[in-house]
């Protein structure tokens, strides 16, 4: 396969001027590149310039040194018609365009191809309708979009990105603020788009676990201006997470791909039971700060990532089993045997630090309420 | 029918089509409408005033005929054509303005005045009529009063132009310099702060007929333009026109706001220009020839973008100059007050009859965002 890219940079430095002082430089000597069909996600901590390099992609801002390249063109060589062409953008600014149809604001799109009137041509018509159907928003069309939710809104302004025919598309957290099935439904569509129009998607975003499961490639930004390119597992595997999101008690979990924050472990139970229940029964018990150990299906125990050395040897048991229409949680310790209905009643009663607490009479009560 | 096995269940949306696709019919008719509205407004402005003229005959004398009594075709040629004529003009080129100002900052409260361009033709007439009060007011001879010819309208209408055309500049040069539109926006405010400060100054100081004649300034009116000035105002205001509507794809992508506008290949900075050019003439001529007559250019975007349910300028350039000339001729009217001698101050009627209406029009939206491109 060609190795071609559609966006490069070499050496480039961004930040900001100041009038008669030094400027703010954010991240410098970047030198990276896109090519068509990936999606790539750009990660990094507040602050760490995220917006600052995608505006800087997007000709919105001067880099402060150093050269970008579209199409093998500079960046700064190409005419603002020209750039419009190539390289689209979605940005996190909420956009009130007043009373205008999801079509209309879709095919603003199309400006750089209009005539002074902005009027569409047959053809541009047909590209708004295949800008609205690619991302599954014909509905949309005739509908204002001031009466749109943010993930209605979102998606039209995707298809308006999609209507300038781009080589590139830039999305300023385009997932900000979607609930998490909308999240995961823009993130799976910019990774067709991408994929089925060859085009290079960056996205910015904090969404660590889409991210992870969607990118071809990560771009971690971190605070100290660094860029981390790769594969999301090269990343993971290679301590890049831990360099770019380091921050005082919070972890990075390599197992998991995901953050933690820094506990004292405060004992450590065995977990029998198999399938979606034991996996969130041990998310419940380490979340209230339990190191686990679970017997593998293979036979071996596989230790869960303690995040702090537990104590060595299980202080107890739990034990995760169906019973009539619901699940039933067991629990082995010091002694004394409990059944709980609910993780909640569960935890709950770890918290309060197990046997002997007075809770048991509340226990019995959710365990009977649901039968 | 089941509506769930509907092919397409969009029944429950409300659909305009005719928003959707440009130009259409339905827009098109609409557009028609509310030129023969305006047209008609034309004919009655006409007809109407302290003489009631039949309006056969004001179709003869404007196809250059004779009126039955001479008397008539006088009125109408010399009085009452031109001051049809300028209110036709002034409402187009002030509600143009008003929508241009309002889609550039993003702002439903923005006006064609917001750039400061009537605190300049204020400045600048005040000068002109107070100025000389000063002098007389501080010691000066009553003769020197009468030597110059107090609010001579040529003198008025020159010095407003110059007022407004120095803020213009003002404007233009700043305009090129700053990044966003809101930092615009706010230098207008403090111009025209500014401007009031010096003008109380003048106030102050100057004598009672000279703040008359400056008072009755600020009314506004369509009355005190001649057939000369005409000759003036009503090319710059086709220019200004002209060049508004040729703005109308950018004005359309402004609406995106400033950097998805330039993410669309828009030179912002020069369509900004262009926005403020323009609508600075037409603001400015206005104020110079009529005085500063407020409301008309703020209302009529409103009034136009919830009748038509739509922010798209293709449409709203040409409405908005239609109402706006509608409602200029029958503010013209009513401040005339027909049949009688009596005449009320312009502003006042546009804002007495005007505000009424936009407070029922907006509180009828369902979504005020809707009827605000705020």
């Amino acid at each position: 396969m060609k190795n071609e890219t559609v966006l490069r940079t070499k050496d480039l430095s961004i930040g900001y001027r100041r009038a008669r002082r030094a400027p703010v430089v954010i991240a410098s000597d970047l030198s990276f590149s896109l090519r068509p069909g990936e999606l790539v996600c750009l990660l990094g901590p507040n602050g760490a310039g995220k917006s600052t390099l995608m505006r800087t992609l997007a000709r919105l801002q001067p880099p402060l040194s150093g050269q970008i390249w579209l199409d093998d063109r500079p960046l700064d060589s190409l005419r603002p018609g020209q750039l419009a062409r190539r390289l689209s953008i979605v940005l996190t600014d909420r956009v009130d365009v007043g009373a205008m149809s999801g079509y209309g604001l879709v095919s603003l799109g199309r400006h750089p191809y209009t005539g002074w009137t902005g009027t569409l041509t047959e053809q541009d018509q047909e590209i708004v309708a295949w800008a609205l159907q690619a991302v599954r928003a014909r509905d949309l069309a005739d509908r204002y979009t001031v009466e749109m939710s943010d993930g209605e809104r979102q998606k039209v302004l995707i298809a308006r990105a999609l209507a300038q025919q781009p080589r590139v598309m830039l999305l300023d957290e385009p997932t900000a603020f979607l609930d998490l099935p909308r999240r995961v439904e823009v993130m799976d569509l910019l990774r067709q788009l991408a994929s089925e129009n060859s085009q290079a998607v960056l996205l910015s975003t904090h969404d660590l676990d889409l991210a992870l499961r969607n990118a071809d490639r990560l771009w971690l930004l971190s605070a100290e201006g660094e860029l981390f390119d790769g594969a999301p597992e090269d990343l993971i595997l290679n301590g890049a997470f831990e360099r770019v999101f380091s921050a005082e008690g919070v972890t990075f979990d390599r197992e998991r791909g995901s953050f933690h924050t820094r506990q004292e472990a405060c004992g450590r139970l065995r977990l029998e039971g198999d399938g979606v229940a034991a996996f969130w029964t041990r998310r419940a018990l380490e979340r209230i700060g339990y190191a686990v150990e679970k017997e593998g299906e293979n036979g071996d125990t596989a230790s869960y990532t303690p995040v702090l050395p537990p104590p060595q040897s299980a202080t107890g048991t739990v034990s995760v089993r169906l019973q009539d229409d619901g699940f039933i949680y067991n629990l082995e310790m010091e002694g004394r045997a409990d059944a709980f209905a609910t993780l909640n009643a569960l935890t709950t009663y770890l918290r309060r630090g197990g046997a002997g607490g007075e809770t048991d009479a509340q226990v019995d009560e959710d365990l009977y309420a649901r039968r | 029918m089941n509506r769930e096995n509907a092919p397409f269940a969009t029944s429950n949306i409300r659909v305009h089509p005719s928003l959707t696709r440009g130009f259409s019919v339905a827009p098109g008719l609409l557009l028609t409408g509310l030129a023969l509205v305006a047209l008609a407004a034309f004919m009655l402005s006409l007809a109407v005033g302290s003489v009631r003229i039949p309006l056969e005959e004001i179709v003869a004398v404007l196809l250059g005929g004779d009126a039955s009594k001479q008397a008539w075709a006088t009125i109408v040629l010399k009085f009452r054509l031109p001051k049809a004529l300028t209110a036709m003009l002034a409402g187009a080129a002030l509600s143009v303005s008003g929508l241009q100002m309002q889609t550039l900052f993003r702002n439903p409260l923005a006006g064609p005045f917001v750039l400061g361009i009537s605190s300049g033709a204020s400045l600048g007439v005040a000068l002109t009529v107070l100025l000389a009060g000063v002098a007389v007011g501080l010691g000066g001879s009553t003769t020197l009063l009468a030597g110059i010819s107090l609010a001579g309208d040529t003198s008025l209408a020159l010095s407003a132009i110059i007022g407004s055309g120095l803020v213009l500049l003002l404007v233009m040069s700043v305009a090129r310099k700053v990044q966003s539109g809101m930092t615009l926006l706010i230098l207008g405010l403090m111009f025209g702060y500014t401007t009031s400060a010096l003008v109380s100054v003048l106030i102050y100081f100057s004598v009672v007929e000279r703040i008359q004649a400056y008072i009755s300034w600020t009314f506004g009116s369509f009355g005190g333009v001649t057939w000369r000035q005409l000759q003036v105002m009503a090319p710059a205001i086709i220019i200004g026109l002209a060049g508004g509507h040729l703005l109308m794809k950018p004005l359309n992508a402004l609406l995106l706001g400033e950097t998805y506008a330039l993410s669309l290949g828009l030179n912002v900075r020069r369509v900004r220009l262009g926005i403020i050019g323009s609508s600075a003439i037409l603001a400015g001529v206005v104020t110079a020839f009529c005085g500063p007559i407020g409301f008309l250019g703020i209302a009529v975007p409103h009034l136009c973008r919830s009748l038509l349910h739509t922010s798209d300028h293709r449409l709203l350039l040409p409405a908005v100059s239609f109402l706006g000339a509608t409602l200029a001729l029958g503010a013209d009217i009513v401040a005339g007050l027909p049949g009688s001698q009596l005449t009320l101050p312009l502003n006042a009627v546009t804002a007495l009859l005007g505000a009424p209406v936009v407070i029922w029009v907006i509180l009828r939206q369902r979504n005020l965002r809707q009827a605000f491109a705020g």
